[in-house]
């Protein structure tokens, strides 16, 4: 437990001493949305709900699929090593999910935030809305970690981190979509409770299945 | 695996599935008419893949654990086999769509899950194509291999079921157990199932033990040019 703790704090330290990371994503965002924002300004009126929700959620994915594979492409490989000698695989996967996770809730909250700003705000249920963005960052770095350390053992490993990650997150993204769109549409809140669920559940087997492999992925 | 017997039943099983499948009876229900031999093909095809794909995983998990590369070669072959029936099970399905419902490929959650869980395995070649080093490659691949299987599970058979889908069996849709699948259907469709998981076995071994030739055949030249250099120089 106190290693967990170590190496989480590590990763928001050495983060924070210089923040590219996570100012480049914070900019990745903010422009991303200002871009929409400017070609949607055309007519503006057209912006149905789904379409608002459906670009707020792409967004949000590329944003975690390009965060979330900097985590591992930043450490440089005597520091691996390093790493390797002091810290068990498992405690250091778990610590990647839960900085990752904790990266994405911050870049959620801030893009949204700013999405609503300029793109205007149709969302009747909030508080339900704010849990999906909540369940939607924690299961993006769940699932995305594992998948961004498989490609970065691999050569090519910015390609193959997009391919490797879209096909896998889509079942998490559809729920995630569906459960933001009830929110939206102000319908009540146990019409929702199957999609929680399931989202809990894809969380609960990836992050239990990721616990397992890292350390077969780790050796290499 | 040398033994003939089963590939003898293979063939056999197949002959019989082909024949009774295009020739024999069937009930007629509407919409459905003669389409209905499709289901000896498209979702025994389907049940073939899911099995060939599990076959794979369960060999995924004995390389991480023995570090013996064959059974990551028995992995991987498996794999291609499972996705080539996929696509199958994808065309057939799309077929019969296109008689049923309308169209080649109507907007249905169950079959974009479907092609979305082929994207993952698609992946997956492509994850084993980016890697030089064999140990290397086989430990990674193992790895997604296990991580693909559980995310394709629920992706196919829990989230079409939460959401409205053309789809037999799920959706609110009644499944093929009671309407269709009288006696006479099940004595095709059963066998169907254990004879393309047959064929699938088939060619996967054939695969994997042409690698493990390849192989062995590599170092034979590799040590034999050791030893011819030891001899020169020593």
């Amino acid at each position: 437990m106190q290693e967990l703790k170590t190496l989480i704090w590590k990763e928001v330290a050495l983060e924070w001493r210089q923040r590219y990371a996570v100012s480049g994503m914070l900019l990745y965002v903010g422009s991303t949305i200002f871009v929409c924002y400017l070609s949607f300004k055309v007519n503006q009126s057209d912006l149905t709900p789904i379409v608002w929700n459906t670009l707020f959620w792409i967004i949000l994915l590329f944003t975690a699929v390009n965060a979330i594979a900097k985590s591992f492409a930043q450490e440089r490989l005597g520091r691996l090593l390093y790493y390797y000698t002091i810290a068990s695989p498992k405690t250091i996967i778990i610590s990647k999910i839960i900085y990752n996770s904790l990266l994405m809730l911050l870049l959620a909250g801030i893009g949204f935030g700013f999405y609503v700003l300029v793109m205007g705000n149709p969302v009747a249920d909030l508080g339900l809305y704010i849990i999906s963005i909540i369940l939607g960052s924690l299961g993006f770095a769940s699932v995305l970690t594992l998948v961004a350390g498989i490609a970065s053992k691999a050569e090519n490993s910015a390609t193959l981190m997009a391919v490797l990650s879209f096909p896998i997150i889509l079942p998490m993204l559809l729920m995630v979509m569906k459960l933001a769109k009830n929110a939206l549409d102000g319908l009540d809140r146990s019409v929702s409770l199957d999609e929680i669920g399931t989202l809990l559940a894809i969380d609960a087997i990836v992050i239990a299945l990721s616990y397992m492999l890292f350390p077969y992925l780790w050796r290499s | 695996m040398k033994k003939a017997w089963w590939k003898v039943l293979t063939v056999v099983i197949l002959a019989y599935v082909i024949f009774q499948g295009l020739l024999g009876t069937i009930p007629r229900q509407p919409i459905l008419n003669e389409t209905i031999r499709n289901l000896y093909f498209h979702v025994t095809m389907w049940f073939a893949m899911i099995t060939l794909l599990l076959v794979s995983m369960i060999f995924a998990v004995r390389y991480l654990r023995s570090d013996n590369v064959i059974d990551d070669d028995k992995s991987a072959a498996f794999a291609k086999v499972g996705i080539m029936f996929g696509i199958l099970g994808c065309l057939t399905g799309s077929l019969w769509a296109n008689y049923t419902w309308g169209g080649f490929w109507p907007n249905d959650p169950k079959l974009n899950s479907a092609a979305v869980g082929m994207l993952i395995y698609f992946a997956y070649l492509l994850l084993r194509s980016s890697f030089e080093d064999e140990q290397r490659r086989a430990r990674i691949s193992a790895v997604y291999n296990i991580f693909a299987f559980f995310i394709f599970m629920p992706l196919i058979f829990v989230l079409p079921r939460l959401t409205d889908s053309l789809h037999p069996g799920n959706g609110g849709n009644p499944g093929f157990s009671s309407i269709d699948l009288d006696g006479r259907m099940r004595m095709v469709f059963y066998p169907a199932v254990i004879g393309w998981i047959l064929l699938g076995t088939w060619i996967s071994s054939i695969s994997y033990r042409l690698k493990v030739i390849q192989r062995t055949q590599e170092e034979r030249v590799a040590e034999s040019a050791v030893g011819h250099r030891a001899e020169v120089n020593g």
